[in-house]
């Protein structure tokens, strides 16, 4: 017990942790916000919006997130000297929340086009009868239900992308797996509890997120 | 990609058709102005020359780094699909066990490993193989980044797949477990002999988008060292100042053979639901780190 003592007085343990989750908050909302254009765009009536939403997700989704991550800081950084702040360690923060983002609206709008295919054709039909067009009845009437449906596979999304936050090691923004290759490398006698110290501090965060997305996916669910 | 018709929209009239023209065009624009907007910004830092590019994709670059490293990438992904299947049939069936204490036990297993990024779990077997392990002569310290990615992806996707397999046997129509129960077999033989064949024959879609998931989850070795077709690419790049080409031929790579994986899937499933009662859609496709919670 004496090792774990040590290591959080030593470490900024929770300061590290508190990185994931900023990472997650403002990743989480950039990937909602493009995944739902990117969703709109591809149940749209407009073959060329269809075609750009569906070539998004199929390239997004089978690169991997490290290489996004890279190419961004070695690349775009790097190379195109896109430059975000002249602060160092918000300029990589805000090139791991893009990259997590960007990777993410794909699964997101897999996620709510597979919401949208929980309603049923008589909602659709409805809206119409009504004269709705396209826009206002995805937006009324559509959409809603789609997000309700939508609840575990966001919720999936969610956890994945808290985890995926490490990975912005890679933009070698200070977060958990970075602190725990530091904390290694200098207390390699301490290995083990390190390792279980970042490991339940995830277990603590995702397991939690997982029951939540349940809970809440049984009360959102549309009655039909 | 043909327009498909959809449930949200009647098929378009006249003016209907005019404004999908007209977005068409916008989009075209659209699109037009964001690819001149990056040629730009290319150009504008030297990134078009040919040069650049060619030494990104002569034959230099693909015998001595992207093959080598894929290689690897895919040696590695290999023998982790085989040692995944292997984990996660195992404590799939310890998750079925008739005994509760060993469900239990196999549930908290399953349980952590999904829930610890892949990474933090590469991270801590390289420093336990390379210091631990190879400090017994067991390993050569150099071989400590190539199992720690084969056990990091082993242990997580394991766990995924022994959740694929205990969803599987669930989601099977009750009939099929009391037809075996009706001719007179045992729990036992009836989840052997009927439940697990059928659920393992539903599985095989997402095993294959499963596969996906471990290629993309190998490049996470990049970041402990380990020498695969992102490291080479990078090393490739820093060598002759074409970072950005070599990175974009790497990612194309790991786009195209996964893309490949995907497509293959959604055949297989098509072809597989006569032969199985259970659901053979692929599970939600290829999330780094999905956890199904339902």
């Amino acid at each position: 017990m004496n090792g774990f003592a040590e290591l959080f007085a030593e470490y900024d343990i929770l300061g590290a942790f508190w990185m994931n989750i900023r990472l997650t908050f403002f990743a989480a909302i950039g990937s909602f916000v493009l995944g739902i254009i990117l969703a709109v765009f591809r149940i749209s009536p407009v073959g060329s919006l269809q075609r750009v939403g569906a070539g998004y997700v199929n390239i997004l989704r089978n690169t991997p997130l490290t290489i996004i991550m890279v190419l961004g800081v070695l690349a775009v950084w790097g190379q195109l000297k896109i430059t975000f702040s002249d602060d160092f360690p918000l300029n990589f923060f805000t090139y791991a929340v893009i990259a997590l983002s960007i990777y993410h609206a794909a699964f997101v709008c897999e996620a709510i086009r597979s919401g949208v295919n929980t309603v049923p054709l008589g909602q659709a039909e409805a809206a119409r009868a009504i004269g709705l067009s396209f826009l206002p009845a995805a937006r009324l009437v559509i959409l809603p239900q789609a997000l309700r449906g939508a609840v575990t596979p966001l919720g999936n999304t969610l956890i994945a992308l808290t985890k995926n936050t490490t990975v912005a090691a890679a933009a070698s923004v200070a977060e958990s797996s970075g602190l725990m290759k530091t904390m290694i490398e200098f207390r390699p006698d301490l290995m083990i509890q390190i390792f279980l110290t970042i490991a339940i501090g995830f277990c603590l965060i995702v397991i939690p997120m997982g029951l939540l997305t349940t809970w809440l996916s049984d009360k959102l669910a549309v009655a039909r | 990609m043909k327009a498909q018709p959809s449930v949200l929209f009647d098929a378009p009239g006249p003016k209907a058709r005019r404004n999908i023209m007209i977005s068409n065009l916008v989009t075209l624009a659209a699109v037009l102005v964001l690819v001149v907007l990056v040629l730009m910004k290319l150009n504008e830092q030297n990134q078009l020359e040919p040069n650049l590019w060619l030494r990104a994709i002569d034959g230099n670059a693909w015998a001595n780094y992207y093959l080598p490293g894929l290689q690897f990438t895919l040696q590695a992904s290999g023998i982790a699909v085989v040692t995944s299947l292997a984990f996660g049939l195992l404590f799939g069936f310890l998750r079925l066990a008739p005994f509760g204490p060993i469900r239990w036990f196999a549930g908290v297993v399953v349980e952590f490993f999904r829930a610890v990024p892949v990474l933090v779990m590469m991270v801590f077997l390289y420093f336990f193989f390379a210091r631990v392990v190879a400090g017994n002569g067991a390993m050569s310290p150099q071989d400590a980044p190539y199992y720690a990615v084969i056990v990091g992806l082993t242990l997580y996707n394991g766990a995924v797949i022994a959740e694929l397999v205990r969803s599987g046997v669930k989601s099977l129509p009750k009939g099929q477990r009391e037809a075996a129960a009706a001719i007179g077999m045992t729990s036992n033989q009836s989840l052997r002999l009927v439940e697990v064949p059928q659920a393992l024959t539903a599985m095989l879609p997402s095993l294959l988008s499963q596969f996906v998931v471990i290629i993309k989850d190998s490049a996470l070795g990049y970041l402990i060292g380990f020498y695969e077709l992102l490291q080479y690419s990078r090393q490739l790049g820093s060598g002759h100042g074409n970072m950005l080409q070599s990175l974009i031929v790497a990612a194309l790579v790991f786009i195209v053979i996964n893309f490949i994986l995907t497509w293959v899937a959604t055949r297989l499933s098509r072809r597989l639901s006569s032969r199985t009662s259970g659901e053979t859609a692929p599970a939600a496709p290829a999330t780094t780190g999905a956890v199904k919670t339902a």
